[in-house]
């Protein structure tokens, strides 16, 4: 995605969904309304869905025609003030109190303030998106919450609540313009709701028909006509089977630019089961489907989209 | 649209009703959630009636099993006000008293806002009375009266609770702490340490893991065969959820209900209580395959995620005890740390694996341990924490009864 000059924020809720559509994300209007929201109210969105809806792509993609900085939070177990927010640099900070010492330095309040200081101070994610960027506040995403324990997510309160972190040694630093927050998470487990108090909340759940089939011809426009046809509509029915998984948008995707590779121009059984492997990621959902499963699907598929002709 | 912040009474006010109504209907939503939405209605604008609900919904909803509640709540509060009263206050015996007659002005507003509703929402109400009323033939639904908790049983119980020691106590984490024995200098600290001294020493300090309980996810079976025992298990969970931090209760006969934040509860009869309204199926069938299956479908990502223990208390008396089965359990014991089943079958000594359920379930649990003599709380505590290593080992019992 090449990075388009800073622009001003969307106006309306069309503006913000025709913002989206620029760079090919074709959002439905209540992610629009939502978005446009957050980004009027300056307050951080909270996304929620099954893997692989585009909730990442969505930060994104923001950034990406918003012309903004994107500052990417990846959470993991264990995740803490250090690698998330800031570190002082105690190599130079041990330097300067061996300088200090040797040119006779003994004011200890002295001292401890010249080495707690922004020299000495380096910045992780959280605490560069409070910075100010000359090309309007950053994106920052924070993804997949849900991977943190509870400390850090209490943590993230006074971020998001006020956008200032409070660092013991220093003081408070405030962002003077509150950066574009987007949260994401998988639900591996329930989030505080202290923390989504804070947020606009959104659940990303799968597109329909028609707004996969657009999705699928923008995202990889080299698959033939019938084809996107026939992968949309065996998509959609294989999510209303009773799955452990069921497939996502980039799912989807990742099978129509497979299937486009092979040089398939219309589906078949075997090809079907032939690269299953794209879609379904349980052994459990794939061998359900073994068998004339596949081939029903199919043909059912197949039936639908004759009658829609 | 301009109309909004100049005329701010009529849509304030409607919007404070419906987040009455909203809370009402169980989805919490504080003050500032309401404040939040004027703000919203504010910036969005009440452009067509979807936008205006998606934007009501971007304030209010922070879940989302709370976006049907909403979808319903929204549907007939803007149709017209003072309905969804009616039906909350003959639904639920605790709802509020019905706020004053709408003004003539405002049903007027909305009705020319979203008229053309009627029709179709009068069949809506019908369809939703009638899925509540309808009993399946197939299930005995019942509520259930615990007898109150002395303080005496309390005291027992809170004193048990304490000598609990559940297996795999604490498990590390990847967090560091300040650790006197740790394997990492704490440079942090270690620097502060040594400029109390003016840098003269360095005063070395570690850090090393973290320790902490796992989470716990409970799930009980509170069918017939097991009903004598859904009290005493009830207060454990209670108890346990006070205790720690992360517990997740199922309960499950013949359907699956999270009762978690019903047993979040301080007072154990309140909890208790609560669990009880929220079950409809106490004391009828066990289907523990299909439940199982539930709940590795529904929860077991969202609950698991952090390297869970599962207690699953049930005796394992299942009828259809077939392929399903075998394979929900194994699916179960796959996607936890520790999977511990309890079971109170049976009060003497003489416990053999037997029974089909029992014996399809038993190679996929990491630790079976049976109950004999459940009467306290103190006797589910010794069991749990009995002899440490092996004492649980499901394969003795397996080659006991083979």
């Amino acid at each position: 995605m090449s990075k388009t000059s800073p622009r001003p924020l969307p106006a309306s809720i069309d503006a913000t969904v025709d913002l989206l559509a620029e760079s090919e994300y074709l959002a439905d209007r209540s992610l629009g309304t939502v978005l446009y929201l957050a980004l009027k109210m300056g307050r951080p969105i909270f996304l929620e869905g099954e893997a692989g809806v585009g909730k990442t792509e969505i930060a994104k993609v923001l950034a990406g025609t918003l012309g903004r900085r994107l500052i990417r939070l990846q959470c993991y177990e264990g995740l803490d003030v250090a690698a998330a927010v800031y570190e002082w640099n105690y190599a130079a900070q041990m330097i300067a109190i061996r300088v200090a010492e040797a040119e006779g330095e003994h004011d200890r309040a002295r001292l401890e303030h010249d080495v707690f200081s922004e020299r000495f101070l380096i910045k992780r994610p959280l605490l560069q998106a409070l910075e100010p960027d000359t090309a309007g506040a950053p994106v920052l995403l924070i993804d997949e919450i849900d991977r943190t324990d509870e400390a850090f997510e209490a943590f993230l309160l006074e971020v998001l609540g006020d956008f200032q972190i409070t660092i013991p040694e220093m003081g408070t630093v405030k962002a003077a313009q509150p950066p574009i927050v987007v949260i994401t998470s998988n639900r591996t487990r329930e989030v505080h709701d202290a923390l989504k108090r804070r947020c606009l909340y959104h659940w990303v759940g799968y597109p329909n028909a028609e707004r996969e089939l657009a999705i699928v011809r923008a995202k990889v426009p080299g698959v033939g006509k019938k084809l996107t046809e026939q992968v949309v509509a065996f998509v959609q029915r294989l999510r209303k089977q009773d799955l452990f998984k069921s497939p996502g948008v980039a799912e989807t995707l990742d099978w129509a630019a497979a299937l486009s590779e092979l040089d398939v121009v219309a589906l078949d059984p075997a090809t079907v089961s032939d690269t299953l492997g794209v879609l379904l990621k349980y052994q459990d959902d794939i061998a359900r489907l073994e068998g004339s499963k596949v081939k029903d699907l199919l043909d059912e598929v197949k039936s639908e989209l004759r009658a829609a002709e | 649209m301009d109309a909004i912040p100049d005329q701010p009474g009529r849509l304030a006010e409607n919007i404070v009703y419906f987040a009455r109504a909203l809370r009402a209907a169980g989805i919490p939503v504080g003050p500032g959630a309401v404040l939040d939405a004027l703000e919203a209605v504010k910036a969005a604008g009440v452009g067509t009636r979807d936008d205006f609900y998606w934007t009501l919904h971007a304030v209010f909803v922070k879940r989302h099993e709370h976006s049907l509640l909403f979808d319903q709540a929204f549907r007939i509060f803007f149709r017209r006000r003072g309905y969804v009263d009616q039906l909350l206050a003959m639904m639920l015996p605790l709802a509020p008293a019905p706020p004053q007659a709408p003004k003539a002005g405002a049903t007027r507003v909305h009705e020319a806002l979203f008229s053309g509703l009627d029709d179709k929402l009068k069949k809506e109400r019908e369809i939703e009375l009638d899925t509540r009323m309808t009993v399946s033939d197939r299930e005995i639904l019942q509520h259930k009266d615990f007898a109150q908790m002395t303080s005496a049983e309390i005291t027992a119980a809170k004193e048990a609770m304490k000598r609990l020691v559940m297996p795999l106590a604490e498990v590390r984490t990847r967090r560091l702490a300040p650790h006197s024995r740790g394997h990492q200098i704490d440079i942090r600290r270690t620097l502060r340490a040594s400029m109390k001294g003016g840098g003269d020493f360095i005063d070395l300090r570690f850090i090393g893991p973290k320790t902490k309980p796992p989470p716990v996810v409970a799930l009980l079976d509170i069918s017939g065969s097991m009903s004598q025992y859904s009290r005493i298990f009830l207060h454990f969970l209670h108890d346990l959820t006070d205790a720690r931090k992360r517990v997740s209760t199922f309960l499950f006969g013949t359907r699956l209900t999270n009762v978690t934040r019903a047993l979040r509860e301080r007072d154990p009869d309140d909890a208790l209580g609560a669990c009880s309204a929220a079950v409809p199926d106490w004391s009828g069938g066990t289907r523990i395959a299909s439940s199982l299956r539930l709940f590795n479908r529904q929860w077991a990502r969202r609950v698991l995620g952090q390297g869970a223990i599962v207690l699953l208390i049930t005796d394992g008396l299942e009828r259809d005890a077939d392929d399903n089965l075998a394979f929900e359990i194994d699916r179960l014991h796959r996607s936890c740390r520790r999977l511990i089943w309890l079971n109170p079958l049976l009060r003497f000594e003489g416990f053999e694996a037997r029974a089909r359920g029992v014996k399809t379930m038993l190679p996929h649990v990491d630790e079976f341990r049976p109950i004999h003599n459940l009467e306290s709380m103190a006797g589910l505590v010794d069991t749990l924490r009995k002899g440490g290593a092996g004492a649980g080992d499901p394969k003795a019992w397996m080659q006991k009864v083979a």
